[in-house]
């Protein structure tokens, strides 16, 4: 079976499993709405100062909530021992994390379009007119924190600690894509919107440097 | 159910150690095990049994020394022996009924027509009842079931069981003692661990006894065979 077959099966198996307990969704999405609203009634921010500061809390927010989805990703495995598994059933163990982070992906795609309405009334920022836009930064970015996510999440489960560990490697890690993401939504919602084409580039490359190195020794990451 | 159609495969290990951190639990294990044989490995808790199936199930990689599949036909070099495995956890989903996992394993295992044998499967460990039910409703006993019907999803010419009656009430083990030997009858090679003498282990051709990392003894004779499994439960 080749490899794209396997990790579509993966996929439908990580969806299914998610959309029937809606454990990290729901998690996500309150710890997410919780932060937003916090943080509007601390500042009760005006249209300008939400401009300038309102995309950095979302893409904050966004960053620390993924590492609340990421966690899981591998220690479910880990319950009843189902990664070995999956490891003896797969043809190429990239399938595994390809599913994975196709579903972290998802997920997280599903939560920012559910917050972003909410985000745009909160903070009075349009978000209409570059809608297309946002959803192109939203997907680079989301599948960068999941493949840098998944990866890390694969390492973590095996250590002590664990809990503590990925938020310690992830967030610096992804520091870059906090960054980027957040100029690229702050030209996004200025009173005169631009693209900033070397932020969505950047994205695209990180997820392809972070993707390909995910191939070549994502394997090494599964072995006990 | 227990199709003939695959080749026969042996293992060879070679000088293999493994270590976890400061804790040497393989030294220097050497082994031949010829297609077809039945091997039981006894011995105490921490003595290798577990280390040594899951370096045959390539789940483990030696720290040093080498495992290799003997007669695998000419030609099918790049084809991976996948073992069936049995471990001491279920190994499967328990968000998902029975029926989805093992669909989810044989499919990824590419197995042909798996609806039926699926179907086939459920109703050899005798769960075509609970097909529907999520494995987290299920007794340990019946996750067990659930486990080694997973292990035979693609009839696998290596089958490795680590303590496999855990959990099974005196029905299942008469079952289990039922498939092993008509797994073994077929003519796969089968690496079992247990713990001491039982129905499923006068299945053994070979007992190979384990203790501390090392081989301390190995036969095919019966009543050094029963020594070597009782003894290492004294």
């Amino acid at each position: 079976m080749s490899l794209l077959s396997n990790a579509s099966v993966l996929l439908g198996k990580e969806l299914r499993t998610e959309f029937r307990s809606r454990e990290l969704l729901t998690t996500t999405i309150v710890f997410i709405l919780v932060v937003i609203v916090l943080f509007s009634f601390t500042f009760d921010p005006t249209s300008d100062e939400s401009r300038r500061f309102a995309p950095g809390l979302l893409w904050l927010a966004f960053l620390f909530a993924s590492s609340l989805m990421l966690q899981p990703c591998f220690l479910r495995e880990q319950q009843n021992d189902t990664l070995s598994a999956l490891r003896l059933s797969v043809s190429d163990p990239f399938a595994i994390f390809l599913a994975k982070l196709a579903a972290n992906t998802v997920f997280l795609l599903l939560t920012e379009l559910l917050l972003l309405p909410i985000f745009a009334v909160m903070y009075n920022v349009p978000v209409m007119p570059v809608l297309h836009w946002l959803l192109l930064v939203f997907f680079l970015a989301s599948l960068g924190i999941s493949i840098a996510g998944t990866a890390l999440s694969a390492i973590s489960a095996q250590a002590r600690m664990r809990e503590l560990l990925l938020p310690l490697l992830m967030l610096p890690l992804l520091t870059p894509i906090l960054v980027a993401s957040t100029e690229v939504t702050k030209s996004l919602l200025d009173h005169t919107p631009y693209v900033q084409w070397k932020g969505i580039g950047f994205l695209a490359v990180f997820d392809m440097v972070f993707l390909t190195a995910l191939w070549l020794f994502g394997e090494y990451l599964l072995e006990e | 159910m227990i199709s003939p159609a695959f080749s026969p495969v042996g293992l060879r290990f070679e000088n293999i150690d493994k270590r976890y951190g400061g804790l040497l639990a393989l030294r220097g294990v050497s082994l031949t095990i010829a297609a077809g044989e039945c091997v039981v490995f006894a011995g105490r808790n921490g003595s290798g049994k577990t280390t040594l199936l899951r370096i045959a199930a390539r789940l483990v990689r030696p720290s040093r020394g080498e495992l290799s599949f003997t007669g695998a036909p000419s030609g099918s070099q790049d084809i991976p022996i996948r073992p069936g495995f049995v471990a001491h956890a279920s190994m499967v989903y328990d968000e998902l009924t029975a029926e989805e996992n093992l669909l989810l394993f044989a499919r990824l295992l590419g197995t042909a027509q798996p609806e039926n044998r699926v179907e086939a499967l459920l109703q050899e460990v005798g769960l075509s009842d609970r097909r529907a039910s999520r494995v987290r409703t299920f007794s340990r006993g019946m996750r067990q079931r659930v486990a080694i019907a997973r292990a035979l999803l693609h009839e696998p010419a290596v089958l490795l069981l680590d303590e496999p009656a855990t959990g099974l009430d005196p029905q299942g083990v008469a079952w289990l003692a039922e498939a092993i030997r008509r797994l073994r009858d077929s003519g796969r090679t089968i690496l079992m661990s247990l713990h001491g003498e039982s129905e499923i282990s006068s299945l053994g051709t070979r007992a190979i006894r384990l203790d501390a990392g090392s081989i301390t003894a190995d036969t095919r004779t019966g009543g050094t065979f029963r020594s070597i499994l009782t003894f290492a439960d004294a």
